[in-house]
């Protein structure tokens, strides 16, 4: 009998040496005489065991991890092959891990399971399933369903996706867009990334729905350049879609036609901003537009657009294959369905882990993550991105949800964690986050322009003990002229962290 | 490659004439143009723009926007190091000065050898496993003084690879 064995191809798990892992895997099995095949899946998002190597058995996958080349010659030793054995590896039946197993998996049910680029291992669990009843309903009854829903943009401002897809429908043009916001760029989070390089034809199921519900025939998936592997998968999928019918001028035999292509970023920041993204598209600087009017009326060579983040196209095949009651029943108030949460920073079990709304912060940092690896006390979570708010370990108990996180001044954002234990200097992240903001103002408005370069110099000089009462106080006065006088999230969120930080942790602010 | 200045000239136009009927065509003929040649050679602006019917001024305001494009030959490799907070979170900071250090140069420098060029990045999405950084397409992490100066071993002696 054939062994089958998987080896993710997938970033994190590449880059702890799941290539050279799968390598030898092969080449011990073939000095063994083993009858091996090896499958390149996705990662299950279970961060820190990987490399995790699974073998198929009749029970189910039993999972090994972290392995690294010196264990590759145990794990055939002790019989790995038959998934219930003695090694130090063992983690038993991967899906019942308790990691994985406590998790509330939606959208990304697939991920890890499969091949990720194969058709045939998409649509065998349940893939396109949502677009074969897409073609069948009416561009109203499309967007209906996604209202109905309770779906919410999940690239970080949370707009209700439904009522989007309505304006963009109802605006008349020869032309309308679907723009998928692959421009990842908030640190701790990878999410999209896990998408793009563990399910991608989820995103692309989901995008043709968009184009089917808003009547738009081509997509673009713009995609930052810090992703090679995403935009190998993405390339290899899509053009496997054309190649199947699901692209082109005939989706699945309904004889409409939708295109799509990705395009990659440069190293911009700022392009993970809606309008910024439009004109970098249109092959210009990454500069903010004002808005009004909006993308959806006018957004992508001046058309109707629909720019929607990865994991909210991501959602619509659920929603649609499963019905909009199924999602909107997870979830809390007015946050409905389920949020992929990315724990990263210091954390012992780093990874991703989707859950409904309305769980606890501190559930997801002890009960998930394991505490710090460092073994030290959790100082500081900050939640969102480099524009999220700096939390303390007093307010660890606020719930994950986007009204919970509004009501003590933090944002959920994309739903990045990203744990620092007891020797951050907060002082120093504060400094960070203007320093980041000067490196990736786009440089159209003034307060995030010039604000940032001055919240450097005063941070410094609070740093320094230079007249810190009077510089504190100018340093709230620019974070306030930021919030208010900035184009875009960038400036206007980049003092989140900066005032919580002081906020929550003045003694980092003595020299 | 045909280096010469005339080779280079044709190689551009070969590349940006394929792509530009393309719908905002000047990203992507900036990634074919710095994925073949390493970065975009000056001769590369004047071309673009006769092409696309803009500005030299225009092209050029392009890539001077993108942290990414680069006027000037890189060295043989170019190490990306994530400075951003997932990484930091992790040890970043230390990790980021030994690198400086052991390689002796900063960020946007080049090795006196030319081996090695080095950039700053913020985020390769790698964030439960950071510090990481980026070779080429590979992307490593959990990275510590150790492992960074096997890397680098390698890099400047010969590629090691296990196949």
């Amino acid at each position: 009998m054939t062994l089958r064995v998987y080896v993710p191809y997938e970033t994190t798990a590449l880059s702890l040496g799941a290539e050279q892992v799968a390598t030898l895997i092969r080449r011990e099995a073939e000095r063994r005489g083993v009858d091996i095949e090896i499958i390149r899946n996705g990662s299950r998002g279970l961060f820190w065991l990987e490399p995790l190597v699974e073998v198929e058995t009749d029970e189910g996958r039993y999972g090994f991890g972290p392995v690294e080349l010196d264990d590759v010659a145990s794990l055939f030793d002790a019989g790995f092959e038959r998934g219930a054995v003695e090694h130090p590896l063992a983690l038993g039946l991967t899906e019942q891990i308790p990691y994985l197993k406590n998790q509330q998996r939606v959208t990304f049910a697939r991920i890890g399971i499969t091949d990720p680029v194969s058709l045939d291992d998409y649509r065998s669990l349940d893939g396109f399933k949502g677009l074969d009843k897409a073609v069948s309903l009416s561009a109203q009854a499309l967007v209906d369903c996604v209202k109905e829903s309770g779906l919410r943009g999940r690239g970080g401002a949370a707009f209700p996706t439904g009522i989007k897809w309505q304006t963009v429908l109802d605006a008349q043009a020869p032309q309308k867009y679907i723009v998928c916001n692959a421009d990842e760029g908030d640190s701790g989070t990878f999410a999209d990334r896990m998408v793009m390089e563990s399910d991608p034809y989820m995103l692309i199921e989901g995008m043709i729905i968009s184009g089917l519900a808003v009547g738009a025939t081509q997509g673009y998936i713009y995609l930052r350049e810090e992703y090679p592997l995403a935009h190998e998968l993405l390339n290899k999928a899509i053009e496997r879609a054309y190649a199947a019918g699901y692209l082109g001028d005939n989706i699945a035999g309904s004889g409409r036609r939708f295109e799509l292509e990705v395009r990659l970023g440069a190293g911009a920041y700022i392009c993970g901003e809606e309008t910024s993204l439009l004109e970098s598209l249109e092959g210009k600087r990454g500069m903010v537009r004002a808005k009004p009017p909006l993308p959806a009326i006018n957004g992508l060579f001046g058309q109707p657009t629909v720019v929607n983040n990865v994991l909210t196209f991501a959602a619509i095949p659920s929603i649609l294959g499963e019905g909009a009651e199924f999602y909107a029943n997870y979830g809390y108030e007015r946050s409905k369905g389920t949020l992929p949460f990315q724990l990263a920073g210091n954390l012992k079990q780093g990874g991703l882990v989707e859950l409904a709304f309305g769980q606890r912060l501190r559930d997801l940092i002890y009960e998930f993550g394991g505490g710090t690896r460092s073994g030290r006390p959790v100082r500081a979570v900050q939640v969102g991105g480099p524009l999220g708010a700096y939390l303390s370990p007093e307010q660890f108990d606020v719930l994950l949800d986007y009204e919970s996180f509004s009501k003590i001044g933090a944002v959920l954002g994309h739903g990045g964690v990203v744990v620092f234990d007891e020797t951050v200097n907060m002082a120093e992240q504060a400094r960070f986050s203007m320093e980041f903001c000067v490196e990736e103002s786009c440089g159209k408005c003034t307060p995030c322009r010039i604000g940032s370069v001055r919240g450097v110099e005063v941070i410094d000089k609070i740093i320094a003990g230079d007249n810190r009462a009077a510089n504190i106080a100018l340093l709230e006065d620019l974070c306030d002229t930021m919030i208010q006088g900035s184009l875009c999230a960038m400036g206007g969120m980049t003092p989140f962290p900066v005032k919580s930080a002081l906020q929550y942790f003045p003694e980092d602010f003595n020299s | 490659m045909d280096e010469t200045q005339a080779g280079v000239l044709n190689t551009i136009e070969d590349l940006v004439g394929s792509i530009k009927h393309k719908p905002g065509a000047l990203l992507p003929i900036l990634h074919s143009i710095q994925d073949h040649f390493g970065y975009i050679p000056d001769p590369a602006i004047g071309v673009i723009a006769s092409h696309l019917r803009c500005t030299e001024a225009d092209v050029h305001g392009v890539i001077s926007f993108y942290h990414y494009f680069r006027s000037q030959k890189p060295g043989r490799y170019v190490i990306e190091v994530c400075r951003a907070e997932a990484c930091q979170a992790q040890g970043g900071r230390e990790f980021e000065q030994y690198v400086r250090d052991k390689l002796n140069i900063g960020f946007d420098q080049t090795t006196p050898s030319q081996d090695i060029s080095l950039k700053a990045v913020y985020c390769l999405g790698n964030c439960a496993t950071g510090p990481s950084i980026r070779v080429g397409d590979d992307i490593k992490g959990r990275m510590n003084p150790a492992k960074f100066d096997r890397l680098v071993d390698e890099l400047t002696t010969f590629k090691l690879e296990l196949k």
